[in-house]
């Protein structure tokens, strides 16, 4: 089977799949990286948002053969990482808000507000009720209105 | 505490079981189930009895049987017979024993009991009937683990235990202080014994009441909490289902069954009762394979049926209005509510490793006995060789109570003689997954001079399937239950439902019909529909009469409670603001579980905002501000309260403007969230406000679905409001179908690959 390398976390990894696994099933079903979750497959749900050199994406649909072996994957998992601490301080906004109720698309919710958090601050301006709205990742829990709070509330500690 | 002696507080009966550490159990929950007795005569079943004393009171006999143990680290242990599910029951769990036993919560760890068939009624989650039901029996097994340590800690203090204290899990008085831990196998009993107690006085609580953020957060917004999916059972690999076209159709011969096994990382292809089970290395490589799978489908049980025949079904099941008086006006309205996905974010999924003599399952159910026992029936293996083990749920909604994905994992793991972890695809979820059943609604009301004279609701839907547990219950409870000999959906219905207005004469009926859907209940069942409708009358009673619509209820409405739930969101939201064309605000009352709810909401039903662009998405009116006013009697955490408020807020916008499920040819269209509309932040009310209101009671209400029904009723309510035009079918914009429907056949869609260009 072809080998794929790209980093994740930090690390360097190199796995032995198919060139069109998508990285979603790469990091949980091989990697053992569950934070990203999976709800739909089809890049509408949003629940598996990870960041590619930052950015965010949705691994449920990139093909692992599309990675280079340069390209770095930050799942939730290496997120604090990022910033050199314990927590990011979303994921500390979080708390804070007490946002989670079941969980499940959290993680994603969390990869989601901070890049959101990044471009918004990349075009030197602060977040709009419209940026909010423009959040596409479902909480079937309805916790919305305390996303955003935090989000607001992360942003001035990013 | 507080009270002199001879008064005498109520004391409790529990255990304390033989084991090397101390272990503390709660004796039978009393209270709710003598309640039935004492009530005063009234027009309203539920005022005597309602779903929840019953689900109570059949939990009773086996209460006793729940244990709280202390650990020689000064941990305190409880394994909860309930599924958590997002509802924040391990949370507020926490929080009742750490206020029985003077430790901090993070001290506590809840964690979900395996399924037990001795607790017989009492591992049903659903009716938000957990802190109802579990909120003495914890705090008694608590305050016995208190007692017990008090005990010991005198002997090693030389102190009397009435003179020692216990604070954050430490003991001081006599000739020093001692922590639990360390006091934990002393207080330990060499035999059971039984003991009294008395519970900690609602005026010194110190923890129940008092916000408290999730216990769980941290793992969750890490990525460590684990869901049953996440866990690590040792060759447990993906395994997914090839469903059939139309809703339950069955699986007949597979034409390429030999090129599928032979697709990459496929282990096994097996036909299982309900389609064709693949296990692979990888769930992508599942999906190639389903999609690949070339499969002779056999019929449905609703095959060739859409939205259309199922409503003439419905209406030729609905029971009949009884006459009307002569001399009076009438109010007569009948809606409609379209079927609507119960799909959590997490779909259906169980771990199954099944081998010759003995079966192990990993799942979130909501009903974990029943699980055990279908699954041993279809096994062919006796009970006590099945474990079921209930995982963290991603969300319920109603959806767990079953347990189909476990059941199907267990027969896969079975066919294929490998451990499996069985996913739904998304688009399995939404079509051949639980929805909440398509209902109608016919409501008369009478009045004349001033007075309401008569009410009278008939509410005909497809039938709602029960068969996971609360059926059994009710059948148990039914002897008892001062309802005469009616259906156990007839029972519920009644106990569920309520009314809250001072109309006359009233009556309430339920009809069912066609069993051959998948349903379940969806945050309620027939609460938020059976609401709306009437809430929808009582606003066209008071134009018809004259009257502002929030002093109308205000009027109306019975019992104190209900209507400070009522003035407080009228007052925070300011009713009878002035607003422009094509806004306007609702207001609707819901009572239930013990608790009462107000919802006020304001509606921008202008055409800028309805037909603002949202790309794979629908926008339509906006709820521009919810202000939301709960009474739960006795609110445990507040904190967890407003969240569960939030979520059925979100629910009921949902259900009136979006949400719904569209029958067409035996199937429904909606394959996945692009296509289901559920509330997105686009919807969402950009102000929010939930008002927990002061304690009424010494006994919490429920609250996990309570707020679906006041919410949905005051967004339809403001929608007609704002439009001129009462709203008579739910969703609002069912009518338009706002996606292009995915195939049948394969019956999932491949993952994309452009995600890096996004």
């Amino acid at each position: 089977m072809p080998e794929h390398t790209f980093r994740v976390n930090g690390e360097q990894v190199t796995v032995d799949v198919a060139d069109d696994v998508r990285l979603l099933w790469v990091l949980r079903d091989i990697l053992g990286i569950t934070g990203p979750k999976y709800g739909c497959g089809i890049n509408v749900c949003k629940a598996c948002t990870s960041h590619v050199n930052g950015k965010a994406v949705r691994p449920c649909s990139v093909p692992v053969s599309a990675l280079e072996p340069t390209d770095e994957v930050t799942t939730i998992e290496g997120l604090p990482d990022t910033v050199g601490k314990e927590l990011h301080p979303m994921q500390q906004a979080w708390l804070d808000r007490d946002v989670v109720q079941c969980g499940y698309c959290q993680p994603g919710q969390i990869m989601a507000a901070v890049d959101l958090v990044r471009r918004v601050a990349a075009e030197g301006r602060e977040i709009t009720d419209a940026d909010l709205d423009g959040i596409r990742n479902i909480c079937r829990c309805g916790t919305y209105h305390r996303i955003r709070e935090a989000i607001r509330e992360g942003a001035e500690k990013m | 505490m507080g009270r002199p002696e001879g008064i005498g507080r109520r004391r409790f009966l529990g255990y304390v079981i033989a084991a090397p550490t101390l272990v503390a159990a709660a004796e039978l929950a009393p209270g709710a189930a003598d309640a039935a007795g004492e009530g005063v005569p009234s027009q309203d079943i539920t005022e005597i009895l309602d779903l929840n004393d019953m689900m109570t009171a059949a939990a009773l006999p086996t209460s006793g049987l729940i244990t709280v143990e202390v650990g020689t680290d000064g941990t305190v242990s409880f394994a909860l017979p309930r599924a958590e599910v997002g509802q924040g029951i391990t949370t507020s769990t926490a929080m009742l024993i750490a206020e029985e036993l003077s430790v901090p919560v993070e001290r506590v760890r809840v964690t979900l009991a395996d399924a037990r068939p001795e607790l017989l009624f009492n591992q049903l989650t659903g009716g938000s009937n957990t802190t109802i039901s579990t909120y003495t029996p914890i705090r008694v097994a608590a305050a016995i683990a208190r007692q017990r340590l008090l005990a010991a800690a005198a002997a090693e203090l030389g102190a009397k235990a009435a003179d020692l204290r216990l604070k954050d899990g430490v003991i001081t008085g006599g000739t020093g202080s001692i922590a639990i831990g360390d006091v934990a196998k002393k207080a330990a009993a060499a035999a059971h014994q039984k003991v009294s107690v008395e519970l900690t006085a609602r005026e010194d609580f110190t923890v129940i009441g008092k916000p408290h953020n999730r216990v769980d957060a941290l793992a969750a917004v890490t990525g460590r909490k684990k869901f049953a999916m996440d866990l690590d059972v040792p060759d447990a690999k993906p395994t997914m289902v090839c469903r059939p076209p139309t809703i339950n159709g069955k699986p007949g011969s597979v034409a390429n069954l030999a090129a599928v096994r032979a697709m990459p990382g496929v282990t096994d292809v097996a036909v299982i009762s309900t389609g064709v089970a693949v296990r692979a290395a990888t769930f992508g490589q599942c999906i190639d394979a389903v999609r690949a799978l070339e499969v002779a489908w056999k019929p449905g049980t609703a095959e060739g049926k859409t939205d259309e025949s199922v409503l003439r079904e419905l209406a030729r099941a609905e029971p009949p209005l009884p006459p009307k008086p002569p001399l009076v006006q009438a109010v007569e309205e009948k809606f409609t509510f379209y079927f609507r996905s119960n799909s959590a974010l997490e779909p259906n999924c169980a771990v199954a490793d099944v081998r010759g003599d003995r079966a192990e399952i990993w799942a979130s159910l909501k009903s974990p006995i029943v699980a055990k026992q279908t699954i041993a029936a279809k096994l062919g293996l006796p009970q006590s060789k099945v474990s079921v083990h209930v995982t963290e749920g991603g969300g319920s909604f109603g959806r767990k109570l079953f347990f189909d994905a476990a059941l199907e994992a267990a027969e896969a793991s079975q066919k294929m003689g490998k451990p499996v972890k069985l996913m739904w695809h998304r688009a399995d979820d939404s079509r051949q997954g639980r929805a909440h059943p398509m209902a109608t609604s016919r409501v008369r009301a009478t009045y004349a001079g001033g007075k309401v004279l008569g009410y009278h609701q008939r509410h005909t839907s497809v039938s709602t399937d029960l068969g996971h547990g609360l059926g059994e219950i009710i059948t148990a409870m039914a002897a008892k239950l001062p309802v005469g000999d009616i259906g156990f959906s007839e029972t519920f219905f009644q106990l569920s439902t309520t009314m809250s207005y001072d109309f006359g004469v009233h009556t309430r009926l339920l009809n069912e019909t066609d069993k051959g859907f998948n349903t379940g209940s969806m945050r309620n069942v027939y609460s938020p529909d059976v609401t709306c409708a009437r809430e929808l009358v009582v606003d066209k009673l008071a134009a018809k009469m004259g009257k502002d619509p929030y002093r109308f209820r205000q009027d109306f409405l019975r019992g104190d409670r209900a209507r400070a739930v009522l003035d407080k969101v009228a007052e925070a939201g300011e009713w009878g603001r002035s607003m422009p064309d094509g806004m306007a605000q609702g207001i609707a009352f819901h009572a239930e579980y013990k608790s009462v709810s107000a919802a006020l909401v304001e509606l921008d039903c202008r055409p800028e905002t309805v037909n603002r662009p949202i790309r794979d998405g629908v926008a339509g009116p906006r709820v521009t501000k919810a202000v939301f006013a709960v009474d739960v009697g006795l609110a445990v955490n507040p904190c967890g309260l407003e969240a569960q408020m939030m979520g059925g807020i979100m629910d009921g916008i949902a259900l009136a403007l979006t949400s719904s499920l569209h029958l067409k040819d035996g199937h429904f269209l909606e394959a996945s969230w692009d296509n289901y509309f559920y509330t997105r932040q686009w919807n969402t009310p950009p102000e929010l406000k939930i008002i927990v209101m002061p304690d009424t009671s010494d006994e919490p209400g429920g609250a996990g679905e309570l707020a679906v029904a006041a919410s949905v009723s005051a967004v339809a309510c403001a929608y007609g409001r704002a439009t001129g035009t009462m709203p008579t079918s739910f969703p609002i914009n069912h009518g338009t179908l706002s996606f292009e429907p995915k195939p049948t056949v394969p019956p999932v869609p491949q993952s994309p690959t452009d995600g890096l260009d996004r």
